[in-house]
């Protein structure tokens, strides 16, 4: 197998009283959809900002590694990882209602970009910014280029947002919840595109949700994290099938299937007790607390990784024990 | 819809709301005014020396002081829908003449202090919100706060001892040397010379002003997920500040600098004085002093004149700066 393009190797965020990533690895191949899941304050986000370097000032990486196409990126000057950015990693934000800025015009900020990386101005940067509009199925370009960002709606921002980041043809796109914040028809829309878009441009996409049906329709690989770690790592059809954590299994007995035709009359939604904040200072397991089948062992060590099977990881060693895997905990 | 046609609408809509509040002002000052003890009859007597019944009647027949207050109101608006500000009792000369006469060196003094104002504000406050926390920002924080308190008269006498009396670089007061026919350069260098302390006294308090500001406001803005955006696009800081920070920081600082400029042509009383400036703020102490009402009502419908052209300049430079205003 050809080296990947971003490998994350032991990857750990560190507040001053906190740590919302630890030892996080994964790995993302070119062209690849990497899915990571889990619930807000898991360190999704962290550590999608962690990829592009943009995390908060009072963030520190204590330990970790990071490496794309070879090089690592903690090895760069500020000016080199700025070269890369928007270049060649990209990213989209959740809120497309804010992440575009209110006083210029969409035009004036997908060329803005262009004219850094690519050194395009004047007419040939805005006839590229009316294709890149074009690209991103955004209706009459010639005329929304002048419009500004509160002249569009969210679906509309998100898909300005998406054409920044595929401005420059980068190799890898980090898409942070890009759908969380549109309604579930423009959703599908969004996610489309982006699933075209990755084909058409071959990139990378790094998806980060807590949506397990996005999750099921567009990944090629999943990643489910709890509290800053990897709990699972999977294909997404095996992940549906026999999902090995509890937590996994958790998650996916909270979200409704639409194969089953459940309807929230006949039976309710399971859901996981507790809350992550229980994770906080949780010396074993850090899903111990909130676990249906924990043991007393669990609150003494944090279990490692386990490789089951080919890309199959879970962190969990009872997820193998017939009666956790049947799920009877959980009435799956 | 065109930056233009929302510029032309919001500039539309101020000329049309600026009329009734013009009329409300003089009306409202013409009463103040006459909660004065005395008028220009009496103070002309008084530094007179001596004045009999007679003299005192006929000089308020002359400038129609005798008349009912409500006729008084009447005529001064009679005037007004003449363009007339009226006539002088004690300067004797129209007020309009007398205005205009001091009105370029208010005006220059004011634009220019609200220039250094506004540029070593912005200057200062995004300094202090790129080292926000830090040293630069502790240290820029103190001088502001000193800038803030500290009156304007005292750093005024105090810029003057310094520059003036034991550095002697600048001159103490005058608004030009006199007799010196100076032209060119020069003459612009001579008229620079005594703008610059007046200027400054004047400017300070705002510097500190609109340093605080704008680095609250380029503090709250680099929060902003646009900022992110931008740094994902893989800008430079200096361009992010720039151009995605400092413009939507600009927003609240004009709506500031707008209000300030009628509290500027207060301020300009106090140093028009320390630096002998004539000026319109030293005239309207002198109207005051001489219960010159006419010159008075004159000057105070031209500052809130002035004011009103601000607000406007405010609203059409909030119309440019943002779109999403004007759009209602």
């Amino acid at each position: 197998m050809a080296a990947p393009l971003l490998k994350v190797d032991n990857l750990t965020v560190r507040f001053p009283t906190t740590e919302p990533v630890s030892r996080l690895s994964f790995e993302v191949g070119e062209g690849e959809t990497l899915a990571i899941v889990g619930e807000s304050g898991s360190g999704k986000s962290l550590t999608a900002l962690a990829l592009m370097q943009l995390l908060p000032r009072s963030a520190k990486i204590p330990n970790g590694r990071i490496e794309f196409a070879g090089r690592d990126l903690f090895g760069l000057d500020q000016k080199a990882m700025r070269n890369l950015r928007g270049r060649e990693i990209a990213m989209i934000f959740q809120e497309p209602m804010t992440s575009l800025n209110p006083v210029l015009t969409i035009g004036r900020q997908i060329t803005e970009v262009l004219t850094l990386h690519e050194g395009i101005r004047g007419k040939a940067a805005r006839s590229r910014a009316i294709e890149l509009l074009n690209l991103v199925r955004i209706p009459d370009p010639q005329r929304r280029i002048d419009d500004y960002p509160h002249q569009l709606s969210g679906g509309m921002r998100q898909r300005v947002m998406i054409a920044i980041a595929v401005a420059c043809r980068p190799r890898l796109l980090i898409a942070d919840e890009p759908t969380t914040a549109l309604d579930v028809t423009i959703q599908a829309q969004v996610l489309d595109l982006l699933d075209t878009l990755r084909r058409e441009l071959s990139m990378a996409v790094v998806l980060i949700t807590h949506d397990l049906g996005v999750v099921a329709q567009w990944a090629d690989k999943v990643v489910v994290m709890y509290a800053g770690r990897k709990v699972e790592q999977a294909l997404p059809g095996a992940l549906f099938r026999t999902p090995l954590h509890p937590y996994t299994r958790g998650l996916l007995a909270a979200s409704p299937r639409l194969k089953t035709n459940l309807h929230y009359r006949d039976a309710r939604l399971t859901e996981i007790p507790g809350s992550i904040v229980s994770a906080a200072g949780e010396k074993g397991c850090p899903f111990r607390p909130r676990c249906a089948v924990a043991r007393d062992s669990c609150a003494h060590f944090v279990p490692d990784l386990v490789e089951v099977s080919e890309d199959r990881l879970v962190a969990c060693p009872y997820s193998f024990i017939p009666e956790v895997a049947h799920g009877a905990a959980f009435g799956l | 819809m065109s930056t233009l046609t929302r510029i032309g609408r919001t500039f539309r809509r101020t000329a049309i709301q600026a009329v009734p509040t013009v009329l409300g002002i003089v009306v409202l000052n013409f009463f103040l005014l006459q909660l004065a003890p005395g008028d220009a009859a009496d103070v002309m007597a008084g530094e007179a020396g001596s004045a009999t019944v007679e003299t005192m009647a006929a000089l308020r027949q002359r400038f129609g002081l005798d008349n009912p207050l409500l006729v008084q109101l009447f005529n001064y608006l009679y005037n007004l829908a003449h363009f007339s500000l009226g006539f002088s009792p004690r300067y004797g000369m129209p007020v309009a003449d007398l205005i205009g006469q001091r009105l370029p060196g208010t005006l220059l003094l004011m634009a220019v202090a609200l220039t250094i104002a506004i540029a070593l504000g912005l200057v200062l406050g995004s300094l202090m919100a790129v080292f926000s926390g830090r040293l630069p920002d502790r240290l820029l924080s103190v001088v502001s706060l000193l800038f803030y308190s500290i009156p304007g008269f005292w750093i005024g006498l105090m810029l003057i001892v310094l520059f003036s009396v034991k550095l002697g670089w600048l001159p103490s007061g005058g608004s030009g040397t006199i007799g010196s026919n100076l032209t060119g350069l020069a003459g612009l260098w001579d008229k620079v010379r005594y703008m610059i302390l007046p200027a400054l006294s004047l400017a300070l308090f705002y510097v500190a002003i609109y340093a605080r500001l704008t680095r609250a406001a380029m503090l709250e803005v680099q929060s902003q997920d646009y900022v992110r955006t931008a740094a994902a696009k893989g800008l430079s800081p200096t361009v992010i500040t720039i151009r995605h920070v400092l413009r939507n920081a600009l927003i609240p600082i004009t709506t500031m600098a707008g209000m300030h400029v009628g509290g500027m042509l207060g301020g300009a009383v106090v140093v028009e004085t320390v630096y002998s400036w004539p000026g319109l703020g030293r005239l309207a102490f002198e109207a005051v002093m001489g219960r010159d009402f006419t010159v008075l009502l004159g000057i105070l419908l031209l500052s809130s004149l002035l004011v009103i052209v601000a607000n406007a300049t405010v609203d059409l430079l909030h119309a440019w700066l943002d779109p999403r205003i004007g759009v209602r």
